[in-house]
């Protein structure tokens, strides 16, 4: 299956303040592929996923050099709206953030700061994102009650179900799984496959194993600088470099 | 071994002493609020029944009721609030979620602190000339909410600032991650998450604009007055104004004491009252999420 460019990126730099967190970064990312960022805390593969829906716009001496292509349109182009990227550039979070609010509610948010009104679309919508998302029998018969009271994996879930009524082009995940036990974590990679039919979806992880299985390309990143990117199966077999071989061994970081 | 467990021993007797100072403390504010209750009430109920809560005073305010001081006091209290919490709000939005670090937020902290620290008759000297004098309003309810609205607005901020800051920046995230703009994510997330909190700084301000004297006595309250205010212009009746007439300036002090105590009495229930309003309120806020 031939896959089309959905994401380029091109000589990227990123500073907090002086600090330089991203070095000449360039980067290609396909369309209904699950592209996994990996490497030790700190090596920027996090501020990398942040720079793709500009939520570092949040961080006031954050600073962006070089570009960002989403179907070749550069994110950071003065007149491209901000609130309409992360429409189209939806993101699930590391730790399950529901709002307080119903699980109706939660889903239905992003529909409704879009300005749709229309109630039964609505609901359809949100009955189809938690189909997708995998809980609609978890939840389907406590709809209206508080989404705090999920266990942690259901909240996640619920999560991605909120991003993904809107119907976003493109999902980044930031360790998605990383505050779940195996059973939930098992369930988000075995959604994640099921949702790269629709999405072009951007993982990053600290589970070597878990980018392994979820993903079709992986990128390696330490200090700043992207390593080597390679299909999934070649890096974690064949890795080209010494310092990429000895990270996915385990041998450092 | 043995040197081992009077150690441990030690520890534990440490432990316990310590815990106890701390218990103590705490009971020490219980019984504070005890014994002016049962102050209030031992001296002041005899005072209270139905003409004292129904009637305006009569024979130079040594007979009948303080129906006109608990209206006043209901009026300016709401009136202060009506005043204090949106700007509070509003300014506490501007200065957690809007406001970019620097110069000119530091010095609107600076000065927001400031006037936390002003003496309220300071504020009542400020009402006179500013809100009845300048602005001409008169000695009014409108001019009185107005003094005490000020009063009360560095409690509110703070209140609400603390309460905005305590909403997790996680929930922006998601509200922002979902296209929501900036604007959406503090009406619909931010705001709704931070109201029991706000509440609370709303039932401080309230409690503390209710039993304020030197404010109102320039701005808002008369010695006597037997009617009900018709408007904002009037002016009226406040309950601590009226203890503090009656046992100062009266020409009975003595013979009124279980009239002071007997409207000390009410005031306190009525600041008890808002403040349990106000805390049912917030309780079923929080159970809704």
């Amino acid at each position: 299956m031939e896959h089309s460019l959905k994401i380029k990126i091109k000589n990227l730099d990123f500073y907090y303040g002086d600090f330089k967190a991203l070095h000449d970064i360039s980067l290609d990312i396909y369309a209904n592929q699950v592209t996994a960022f990996i490497g030790p805390s700190g090596c920027g593969k996090s501020t990398l996923l942040r720079c793709l829906n500009r939520m570092n716009d949040l961080i006031p001496i954050s600073r962006v050099e070089g570009q960002i292509l989403l179907d070749n349109k550069n994110v950071n182009d003065p007149n491209v709206d901000v609130v309409t990227l992360r429409r189209n550039v939806g993101m699930v979070f590391q730790k399950p953030n529901p709002f307080p609010k119903t699980i109706f509610e939660n889903v239905a948010y992003g529909l409704k700061v879009n300005g749709i009104k229309d109630k039964a679309y609505i609901a359809s919508q949100v009955e189809k994102s938690l189909i997708q998302a995998a809980i609609w029998d978890e939840v389907k018969d406590r709809i209206n009650d508080s989404a705090l009271g999920l266990s942690g994996g259901q909240q996640q879930r619920l999560c991605i179900a909120r991003a993904l009524a809107i119907e976003p082009e493109v999902v980044l995940m930031d360790e998605p799984a990383s505050a779940l036990d195996p059973i939930a974590t098992q369930k988000i990679e075995e959604l994640i496959h099921q949702l790269k039919k629709s999405y072009t979806i951007i993982i990053v992880t600290h589970n070597m194993q878990q980018a392994a299985r979820v993903s079709d390309v992986t990128a390696f990143f330490y200090l700043g600088k992207l390593i080597e990117k390679d299909d999934t199966e070649t890096l974690f077999t064949k890795p080209k470099l010494q310092q990429t071989e000895d990270y996915i061994t385990g041998r450092f970081g | 071994m043995n040197k081992s467990s009077s150690l441990l021993r030690r520890r534990k007797l440490i432990q316990i002493a310590i815990f106890g100072l701390f218990r103590l403390s705490a009971a020490i504010n219980g019984i504070a609020l005890l014994v002016v209750v049962y102050f209030l009430v031992a001296r002041g109920w005899r005072a209270i029944n139905w003409t004292f809560l129904t009637q305006p005073p009569r024979e130079a305010m040594t007979e009948g009721g303080i129906l006109p001081c608990i209206v006043g006091t209901l009026c300016l209290s709401l009136g202060a609030i009506l005043v204090a919490l949106p700007i509070g709000v509003a300014s506490a939005i501007y200065l957690n979620e809007y406001a970019r670090p620097g110069r000119l937020l530091r010095a609107i902290r600076i000065g927001i602190n400031n006037l936390a620290g002003v003496p309220s008759v300071v504020f009542g000297l400020f009402g006179l000339a500013f809100f009845v004098v300048w602005l001409k309003m008169g000695v009014s309810i409108l001019a009185g909410s107005l003094t005490l609205g000020v009063l009360t607005l560095p409690v509110i901020i703070g209140a609400s600032e603390e309460a905005l800051r305590s909403v997790p920046d996680t929930y922006r995230e998601a509200s922002l991650g979902l296209g929501a703009t900036k604007w959406q994510t503090i009406y619909k997330v931010v705001l709704p998450a931070a109201l029991p909190g706000i509440l609370t700084g709303a039932i401080l301000g309230v409690s503390r604009a209710a039993g304020e004297t030197a404010p109102i006595m320039f701005t808002a309250a008369v010695f006597y007055t037997p009617s009900l205010p018709t408007s904002v212009f009037d002016e009226i009746m406040a309950l601590p104004y009226h203890i503090y007439v009656l046992a100062t300036a009266g020409t009975e002090i003595e013979a009124t004491r279980h009239l002071q105590y007997g409207t000390a009495l009410v005031l306190i229930v009525l600041v008890f009252g808002l403040n349990l309003i106000a805390i049912i309120y917030r309780a079923r806020l929080q159970r809704r999420m």
